[in-house]
């Protein structure tokens, strides 16, 4: 080791990423363009990005910055549903009147994405493309029947959740392609929502989180869509235990019910923070809440 | 090769234009270039708050951003806050709580605060609590962190939070 005389400073700054050439996208086309080269990656928020960058887990050639890409962060109220630019903020998603309105399942389930200085530059297009098995927005999407619209050069084309979201850490993006808009279909009015989930910590990654939403029609449970994250390779949907509830009155037979077709498709992994065994007992535990708290929202009788 | 920009960025009301490898952090941006040591750098990986810093008055981890980032950008840094013998109020409510003790933590706690109490209610202890959950304390235990926090809460008055 060099030796170093005491109160001398360093020179040199240390260096924590990999070299890589900064690109800073000024439109759409060109953050494209810049993205077909080999090893090119998308810098949005940084949070998911930035560490595996510091690891040198990730050697990029080049990074597209596109954080100052104008509109690519929008939110807008279109025929049918709502439209979430992939820049957009999970901070902002987390306030916005129009989310409230259209979706209140996701002002609250923000509240569960990291801390507030992450969620101030983490982005919506960034965890889906990111496709953590225990993030949130994968869930939601899923959950909420969105749909993405992926662009490369060679054009655009629009891609269901449930076909983009692959596997972990791995969804159904090309090297050259970038989500620039989430779509989400309005939920029929009367839709109530559940959302529940454990975290070693507030704000870390879930052990397990589970999302409800369902309307009440004459006493009895509609439209039923339950979805899963923290407990698999990605999220799921529990298409099972939604046929099991739909135009059934919620009681204490028919939510075990359920809750017992959850538990028997989940796959949850054991890692340092929890067993496979709790991660499915916990599963069942969180969607039974949720599922209690969206019929009480959808207006539905005790 | 090495790839360099050349920003232009007002770190704590200063201006200064500097040539930076595209690959330089801004927590190292701030720490070695320009010798701001106050932003301190625990995990390098976002867990920890340590380096938090304003940007563009938004609070953001340090050190998952680059430097040429922050390009033609207002940077703020615990340097801003306060004098040795002339402390900020919020720096003030921490001394008298007893927030800190080895002081590791604390330029980022406060940043982080800063951003906090300009932008949210914090109106009960859970949400005060779960506001700051992205901080690490090692030696406080945190709770005479959340006394300082509720004392500045206190001190600021109810956020007029614009109506949705
Ligand atoms: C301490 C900490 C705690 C966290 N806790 C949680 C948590 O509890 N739940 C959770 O969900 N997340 C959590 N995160 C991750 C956070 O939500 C990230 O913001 C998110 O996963 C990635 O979004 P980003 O905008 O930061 O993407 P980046 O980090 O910039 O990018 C991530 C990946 O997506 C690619 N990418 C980015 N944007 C696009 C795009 N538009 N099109 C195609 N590819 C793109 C990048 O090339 C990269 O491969 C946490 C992060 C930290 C540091
Ligand atoms: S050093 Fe940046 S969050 Fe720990
Ligand atoms: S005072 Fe030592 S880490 Fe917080």
């Amino acid at each position: 080791m060099a030796s170093r005389t005491p109160g001398t400073r360093r020179t040199g700054i240390a260096m924590k990423p990999a070299p890589f050439r900064y690109h800073l996208a000024t439109d759409l086309p060109d953050a494209l363009s810049a993205l077909a080269e080999p090893d090119a990656k998308l810098l949005a928020g940084g949070q998911s990005l930035m560490p595996m960058a510091n690891f040198r887990l990730l050697r990029p050639s080049v990074l597209i910055d596109i954080n100052r890409v104008a509109g690519l962060g929008a939110l807008a109220q279109q025929p049918g549903g709502i439209r979430i630019g992939a820049l957009s903020r999970h901070a902002t998603i987390e306030t916005a009147a129009l989310i409230a309105r259209a979706h209140p399942i996701l002002s609250h389930a923000m509240t569960h994405v990291a801390h507030p200085t992450i969620r101030n530059r983490g982005t919506i297009g960034g965890s889906l493309a990111h496709n953590d098995p225990a993030a949130e927005w994968p869930m939601l999407v899923l959950l909420l029947d969105g749909a993405l619209t992926l662009a490369s050069r060679r054009g655009a084309r629009v891609v269901a959740a449930r076909d983009f979201l692959t596997g972990p850490l791995a969804t159904a993006l090309a090297q050259d392609e970038m989500v620039i808009a989430i779509d989400l279909p309005d939920s029929p009015p009367g839709t109530g929502w559940g959302f529940a989930e454990i975290a070693r910590r507030h704000g870390d990654f879930a052990l397990a989180a589970v999302g409800v939403t369902l309307r009440a029609k004459d006493g009895c449970i509609a439209d039923p869509r339950i979805a899963l994250t923290g407990v698999g390779d990605t999220a799921l949907r529990a298409g099972a235990a939604e046929a099991i509830l739909n135009g059934q009155r919620p009681d204490a037979v028919v939510v075990a019910a359920a809750i017992a077709a959850i538990r028997d498709v989940l796959h949850p992994m054991t890692d340092l923070h929890a067993s496979a065994a709790y991660r499915r007992h916990l599963a069942g535990v969180l969607a039974a809440r949720a599922i209690r708290d969206a019929w009480r929202r959808a207006g539905g009788e005790a | 090769m090495i790839e360099t920009h050349a920003i232009t960025v007002t770190v704590n009301g200063v201006a200064g234009r500097h040539t930076v490898e595209d690959r330089l952090l801004l927590s190292d941006f701030l720490r070695g270039t320009l010798g701001l040591t106050g932003t301190h750098v625990g995990c390098e990986q976002g867990v920890c708050g340590a380096c938090t810093v304003l940007l563009d008055g938004v609070s953001v981890r340090s050190c998952l951003t680059l430097a040429v980032q922050a390009d033609g950008a207002l940077v703020d840094t615990v340097e801003g806050l306060g004098e040795m013998d002339a402390l900020s109020p919020l720096q003030e409510l921490f001394r008298t709580y007893h927030a800190l003790q080895c002081g590791f933590c604390t330029p980022g706690f406060l940043m982080t605060c800063v951003d906090l109490l300009r932008t949210r209610p914090l109106a009960s202890e859970t949400e005060l609590r779960e506001a700051m959950s992205g901080n690490l304390c090692r030696c406080t235990g945190c709770t005479n962190i959340v006394r300082a926090l509720a004392a500045a809460v206190a001190a600021r008055g109810p956020l007029k939070v614009p109506a949705p």
